[in-house]
């Protein structure tokens, strides 16, 4: 007798779950629309945002499967109006016990004549204990409900074809149980097992080793981001790595068992529970096989959501995915969603087919009524994909590469070794500095990674699914089917048999999925305005209300170190300078990796070096080291950049770890400047410790809350630029950043966030020199010619002082001379490089050294020269350190047993006079990277006291000739004959 | 006795003649019968003894009274120098402002003089280094000044150091640098290389501000001086000398020193000797030296062939020295800038071709960016003509050089936005005064690294555009051989690859058999079109 569909469900309340998923809402939308008797209670997960209602409403009745709906009603207004009256919706959740109903809920349950459960975690890669609660568990927790409510409405239970396993040949509509290949597992004890494993995972992943391999994987990913910053990233990894573990432990436990995952075979052991904890309750189970987009309802091509075979399709036709494996032989066994859902209200219609209740099962397949190879279906989409190819970024067609059907373990293993390859040549060049342009190659090398990452998901995850070969029954789909009258067909039909394979594929699913996918389907460049173009609209939009800016290598290509080096070796003379570089050079590899390891570290640690400088000189310095220095390596495109928001009305901020004097000069482009500053002492001089916090990591992030809080501003409408991840807590706080010339960690970020990324370059065709040393001051040559005027007016004009400088003239070139004359003049040399390079401006220990008699004597008409230190190296003493090398004015080698051996050094050994014992110059408190030695064995030999030869005399001449005149005290005024007056 | 300068028409023995082309050379073959070339006098002979010359003119000036006499004790006393933009190349040591500065102070003390000051008049130039004013007053100056901040770049943005000193009968308010303006007596000390230095355009617009410069440096000045190398047919000077009106009459007395240099701009020895000899003249020597530089440029990169042409001092002799009142003392430099450039040329013609060299006024040291290269071709060389300019009014202009797009970041900064946005939109000079101008000369930033770094005023590059205003209206294309396409795209001009190519798109304009006049510069030429 045929089952009239509507009829048989006309007055009835259906209760379903799952129905913000593919085919729950399929089915929802096929009751409304073609049960008008039917009344419709969702069980919906409340959200974390969002009510169950705004989620029902959201994710169900706004989706594209209800437009025809909606016409067929005449509107939007009639359509919610239907909704209200049919559709009640319930807060719950499947993955507790009980459901998670309130009483009103738990009513609405125990009113239902039907209960459909169609929620499942379908995602082939969902960790174990996830899948075991919902896909295991969640069927059983439905039956107990009921059986807890004392009702007995029909429970038709969604399951899957390949709960039948792995396996060759016929797969009849029985259950898993009475299959002669089925392993006998008990579902308890997977139960608990999977508890047990995520409970142990979690357990583990807070171990001290695997804490600190995750922290150092957040900081090879983030770099130096700062606390909060690498927190939240290392308890991501923690949670990844958890994941990971259960996922690989659900794949395992299923291929142990035959299944080809954890999905399969949480579904196998879900029905067997289901059938053993029932209680009363009727069940029937629906298996469908590969659910696609619908053949002809609601439209022909309507899906949902990506996840089954379309991303494979899709990076097949992009040319991402060049081997898939799979016999071309084989059965896909694809069923589309109105099929699927035909047979499921054919089977509510009915009823339980047992009249004990007992679970039957029917099939929703088309492998054994009217199959689709493998092959078929690739030649099909390449023949597709070949005629309607889509197009790359430059509008170009992409060609559909040849799939030539290899096994699963070759392809998996090239793309195994392809993807360890790219791992590695990613670790490789993000340890390199790259930053902008050279970056890019690490970004590109990172998205290849992704793509054979991925292509290997997509191996190992339905490669399984191409090599299954079972053959699954439809007897009983075909008998629904049958008892359907011909008019209802149309609606609910189920038979596999009316699908026209070609017309499928070519005509209606293909060209959904490339729909859905939002590929680029049309050749050309696109037109309008780029997704750059867009960022950079809306960042230079005048709704914007403050915009913050990094220093280095985001307007300008320098740093701290450069903008040291240039300070300190300004006044110093070439030798010196020289030597600066030398030391600066050999000492950058630790300076990198402290920098990288600890911005604020690094900047504490470096601007020691400041320590005894004159305040007064470096400022006055600074302005010299702008046209010099900065304005040479400056980005002049982000200057404007600046200027353009300036222009716009918003405030401008500098955020940065450089010293205040050093960015006084760029004030004119800011409103705000947050930078580090260092305290003087009563002299005037530097202390080399900073005030407060240098502005790095997460203290840019709250200096931008400052300002944003004393201005009214609000973040979201704030713009932020930066180059590197140590600036990713200021990146991360307002609504706009941009990275500029992003190291590569930020640049994959960037692109992974699909932030604004800027290229800024130096000026074109300009060089500034390759060391930042400031250039030779001081005259070149002379003219010799009577000169008299410059002694009478040299008598009459009273010695230079600061003050008489013309005020509003802060930066003439008188300055600077006049500074050096002047500090000179005492015999000391100043300057934050002196302090560094000069020995006798470092405390030395009484009488490791002897200052020079007569250091400083007026005789020598030139400032003494420093006291020279010689290091002394004996054979096999060449393994010692560069640093000593550097820093001594001499290194003399010295035969064994030249004076005396290690009998002599013995008997020094004890000795407190530290001469006698002569340490190698020990390196300084404040490098961290290298360990104090404070009593090094002797290495160098016994220094004596200088003694003045031809050849230091000669030296000496020497460097008064190379010295600048004005270094020279002046000679006493000749005695002249005054002018007239 | 050097000859004088004259028109070569070339016949099919003609050699090929050598174009400058920025950092390097050309040899380009002219067509025969209908092209003539404009070569430049020979450099003519030096003062001997020119400490004698310029005591000379110190102690016998031009409607002035000498020098030693407008000097007293407890006056102050402002020597005014021209900037680093003159001459070009630079000269060797001493630089003759340096022997006339030491010559003046030299009086000065010895009339008990104590208050001087000494002001580098660059107006909206920028500042010069301490390598440069060193270069060009020495270093005995320059030490002795410089530490006691009396030796200093004129601020033209300074609120407290510039004066307001009337304003003349067209409106033009003259505001000059208060402690010239306060001093009771400015000594100007110019170098005259071409004729449109000097004069009242000395202080007017040397030590002048923006607001007083915007009255001449416009596109309607620009449009009516034809040429403005002549300053009776230049409503730059004009104006010019209308604020000189005013400085006679309220501002302070000065005394106007101005020197003119001769055309040895290579020497006659060494590796640049044959770029002032004519082409046919070159012996086997100056043929390899040539063969051999090019190939050596060709290796080079473009910033060490900048750095060794930059380095190139020339060997000029002084040609004469005058002091004393500016007009007359104007009018005998004038005289003497002819008796060395001038040309006499009969009528215009269809094509004007130029090389253009690697130096121009505004790149000192630094790197001739394609506004610049627009400058010099359009603004300097087409406007070295007195009478009529020497190509038709609808004629071509070839020039050549590379036009990299190459900016100094210190320099230029104002110029790379104006590259990158205004010329972005348009080309046209009145539309560009008009929407931009005052944008960038009232930047704060640009204001800023104009006082504080190296940077040329934000208002230059503008000034830069105006300069080639007249040409811009007065041709009918402009073609850059072996230019940067792009950047010479941007200009709104069009690259040719060869000088062949150039010719035949001329020919759209001109026709297939125009007349074509090269003008053979530097060193410097100036044609008299009859």
């Amino acid at each position: 007798m045929p089952v009239v569909i509507p009829e048989a469900l006309a007055g009835k309340r259906i209760f379903v779950t799952g129905s913000t998923g593919f085919l729950g809402t399929a089915l929802v939308e096929r009751l409304l629309r073609s049960v008008p008797g039917c009344e419709i209670v969702l069980l919906v997960r409340p959200g974390r945002m969002r009510s169950v209602a705004q989620r029902a409403r959201r994710e169900i009745f706004r989706n594209d499967c209800f437009e025809r709906l909606r016409e067929e009603l005449g509107g939007v207004a009639a359509f919610d109006e239907l909704v209200d009256r049919r559709v009640r919706v319930v807060a719950g959740d499947v993955s507790t016990d009980g459901l998670g109903l309130d009483e009103a809920g738990r009513a609405a349950l125990a009113s239902c004549d039907v209960v459909i459960h169609s929620a499942a975690t379908v995602s082939f890669d969902s960790p174990l204990d996830l899948a075991v609660e919902v896909n295991l568990m969640g069927p059983t927790r439905i039956a107990r409900t009921l059986g807890d409510l004392g009702v007995t409405p029909h429970l038709v239970a969604v399951s899957t074809c390949y709960v039948a396993g792995n396996r060759r040949g016929a797969a009849p509509e029985i259950s898993v149980h009475e299959s002669p290949f089925w392993v006998e597992v008990d579902w308890r004890r997977e139960v608990e097992a999977a508890r047990r494993v995520r409970a142990d995972l979690e357990a583990e992943s807070r171990t001290p080793p695997l804490l600190a391999r995750f922290m150092a994987e957040a900081r090879a990913e983030l770099g130096a981001a700062g606390g909060p910053l690498l927190a939240t990233k290392t308890e991501n990894r923690r949670e990844a790595w958890v994941k990971d573990r259960l996922v690989e432990a659900g794949r395992s436990r299923a291929a142990s068992l035959g299944w080809p995952d954890a999905y399969a075979m949480t579904k196998a052991l879900g029905e067997r529970a289901l059938g053993e904890s029932r209680g009363d309750v009727p069940v029937s189970i629906v298996r469908p096989a590969i659910i696609e987009s619908a053949w002809s309802q609601p439209v022909p091509g309507w899906i949902r959501g990506f996840r089954m075979a379309e991303p494979v399709i899709i990076s097949y036709a992009r040319g991402l995915l060049s081997e898939f494996p799979g016999v071309p032989e084989g059965i896909v066994d694809v069923i589309p969603v109105d099929l699927v859902v035909g047979a499921i209200c054919a089977v509510a219609a009915r009823g339980p087919l047992h009249p004990d209740g007992t679970p039957d099962v029917t099939q929703v397949a088309s492998g054994s009524a009217n199959p689709l190879a493998y092959g078929r279906l690739v030649d099909l989409v390449s023949g597709w994909f070949s005629e309607h190819p889509l197009y790359d970024s430059d509008g170009q067609p992409i060609n559909v590469p040849e799939w030539r059907f290899p096994g699963r373990g070759r392809v998996q293993g090239q793309l195994e070794r392809s993807e360890r390859l790219l791992a590695k040549a990613e670790k490789v060049l993000r340890s390199l500095p790259l930053r902008g342009r050279q970056a890019d190659v690490a970004t590109t090398v990172e998205e290849k990674r992704e793509q054979a990452e991925r292509a290997l998901a997509y191996v190992t995850l339905y490669g399984a699914y191409t090599e299954c070969e079972a053959i699954y029954g439809v007897d009983h789909l075909l008998a629904l089917d049958a008892a359907m009258p011909d008019t209802e067909r149309t609606d609910f039909g189920c038979d596999p048999r009316v699908i026209d394979w070609d017309r499928y594929v070519r005509s209606i699913h293909l060209p959904s999925v490339v729909q859905h996918a939002r590929v680029r389907t049309e050749p050309g460049r696109p037109s309008g305005d780029s997704r750059e173009q867009r960022l950079r609209r809306q960042v230079l939009s005048p709704d914007r209300q403050l915009a913050a800016f990094d220093l280095e290598n985001t307007l300008i290509a320098s740093n701290v170190v450069t903008s040291y080096a240039w300070l300190a070796t300004r006044r110093l003379r070439r030798p010196d300078k020289v030597r600066v570089a030398a030391r600066l050079l050999a000492e950058a590899p630790s300076l990198l990796r402290l920098d990288r390891r600890d911005r604020s570290d690094f900047l504490r640690h470096f601007y020691r070096r400041y320590e005894d400088a004159p305040a007064d000189q470096l400022v006055e310095d600074s302005v010299e080291l702008m046209s010099d220095l900065l304005l040479t390596r400056a980005f002049p495109a982000a200057i404007r950049r600046v200027r353009e928001h300036r222009a716009l009305g918003h405030r401008t901020v500098l955020i940065t770890g450089a010293l205040d004097f050093v960015v006084a000069p760029l004030r004119p482009l800011f409103d705000d400047i947050v930078c580090a500053r260092m305290s003087t002492d009563a002299s005037g001089r530097f202390t080399g410790q900073m005030t407060d916090v240098p502005p790095t990591g997460e203290s840019r992030a709250s200096a931008l809350f400052d300002l944003a809080g004393r201005y009214g501003i609000d973040l979201r409408e704030a713009v932020a630029y930066a180059d590197s991840t140590s600036d990713l807590a200021m990146l991360e706080v307002v609504g706009f950043p941009v990275a500029v010339n992003p190291e590569a960690r930020l640049a994959s970020l960037a692109r992974k966030r699909g932030w604004l990324v800027e290229s800024f370059d130096k000026a074109p065709g300009f060089r500034p020199p390759a060391l930042p040393i400031a250039a030779r001051r001081g005259p070149r040559r002379e003219w010799p010619g009577p000169l008299p005027f410059l002694a009478p007016l040299r008598a009459r004009r009273p010695r230079a002082t600061p003050a008489a400088a013309p005020p509003g003239r802060p930066a003439r070139e008188g300055a600077p001379v006049r500074a050096q004359a002047g500090s000179l003049r005492g015999g000391r040399c100043r300057g934050p490089g002196a302090a560094r390079v000069r020995c006798r401006r470092r405390p030395v220990a009484p009488g490791r050294r002897r200052r020079r008699a007569g250091a400083a004597r007026p005789r020598l008409a030139c400032p003494a020269p420093p006291t020279r230190r010689h290091l002394r190296i004996r054979p096999g003493h060449a393994r010692r350190s560069l640093q000593p090398l550097l820093r001594a004015d001499r290194v003399v080698p010295v035969h064994a047993g030249a004076r005396g051996g290690g009998r002599a050094r013995r008997r020094h050994a004890g000795r407190a006079d530290p001469r006698a014992v002569v340490r190698s110059a020990r390196r300084r408190a404040d490098v961290p990277a290298v360990p104090r030695r404070p009593h090094q064995p002797l290495r160098a030999h016994r220094l004596r006291p200088p003694r003045t030869r031809a050849a230091d005399r000669l030296l000496r001449d020497h460097w008064r000739r190379l010295g600048h005149p004005l270094d020279r005290p002046r000679q006493p005024a000749r005695p002249r004959a005054r002018g007239p007056r | 006795m050097p000859r004088p300068g004259f028109v070569l028409d070339v016949d099919r023995s003609t050699p090929p003649i050598l174009f400058h082309s920025g950092e390097g050379f050309r040899l380009e073959k002219l067509p025969a019968e209908r092209s003539r070339v404009v070569y430049p006098g020979e450099p003519l002979a030096a003062l001997r003894d020119v400490e004698a010359s310029i005591r000379d003119a110190l102690l016998s000036p031009l409607d002035s009274e000498p020098l030693p006499a407008l000097l007293r004790p407890g006056m102050k006393l402002t020597i005014c120098f021209d900037d680093i933009s003159l001459p070009l190349p630079q000269m060797r040591r001493p630089d003759i402002r340096q022997r006339i500065i030491e010559a003046v102070l030299d009086l000065a003390a010895a009339a008990g003089v104590d208050d001087v000051h000494l002001i580098a008049a660059l107006a909206l130039h920028r500042r010069m280094t301490e390598d440069e004013l060193r270069h060009a007053v020495g270093d005995r100056v320059y030490d002795a000044f410089a530490p006691q901040g009396a030796l200093y770049n004129h601020d033209a943005e300074d609120p407290d150091g510039m004066a307001h000193v009337g304003t003349t009968d067209q409106g033009e308010p003259v505001i000059i640098n208060r402690r010239a303006a306060e001093s009771d007596l400015v000594v100007y000390v110019n170098i005259n290389i071409v004729a449109m230095d000097g004069g009242w355009k000395s202080t007017a617009t040397g030590l002048a501000s923006y607001e007083s410069l915007r009255h001449h440096h416009n596109v309607h000045a620009m449009r009516h001086s034809r040429s403005f190398m002549d300053r009776h047919a230049s409503e730059l000077h004009h104006s010019n000398w209308r604020m000189g009106e005013v400085l006679k009459a309220s501002g302070p007395r000065i005394f106007q020193i101005e020197t003119t240099l001769n055309n040895d701009t290579f020497g006659d020895r060494g590796p640049m000797s044959m770029l002032q000899k004519r082409e046919w003249e070159w012996s086997t020597r100056d043929r390899a030296t040539f063969v051999g530089m090019q190939a050596g440029l060709k290796r080079m990169s473009m910033a060490t062939r900048r750095r060794i042409f930059q380095s190139w001092e020339a060997p000029y002799g002084v040609t004469s020295v005058q002091a004393g009142a500016v007009d007359a003392v104007h009018e005998r430099t004038i005289a003497n800038v002819h008796r060395q450039q001038l040309v006499p040329v009969s009528g215009q013609t269809d094509i004007l071709t130029l090389g253009l060299p690697y130096i121009c006024p505004y790149n000192v040291n630094s790197i001739m960016n394609p506004i610049l290269v627009m400058c010099l071709g359009l603004g300097y060389f087409f406007n070295m003509y007195r009478g009529r300019p020497l190509v038709r009014e609808g004629g071509v202009l070839v020039m050549t050089h590379p036009t990299p797009w190459d900016f100094h970041p210190v320099h230029h900064p104002s110029y790379i936005d104006f590259f990158e946005q205004v010329l972005a939109e348009t080309t046209d000079p009145v539309e560009i005064e008009q929407r931009y101008e005052k944008s960038f000369a009232e930047d704060e930033w640009y204001k800023h690294l104009y006082r504080t770094s190296y940077a040329y005023h934000g208002v230059h590059p503008f000034y830069m555009w105006y300069w080639g205003a007249h040409a811009l209206q007065h041709l009918s294309q402009v073609i850059i051989v072996g230019g940067e396409p792009r950047s010479v795209r941007r200009l709104g001009f069009r690259p040719a690859t060869t000088m062949a190519d150039a010719l035949e798109m001329a020919s759209d304009s001109v026709g297939r058999e125009p007349t074509i006049t090269h003008l053979h510069n530097p060193p410097l030429v100036m044609a008299d079109v009859s």
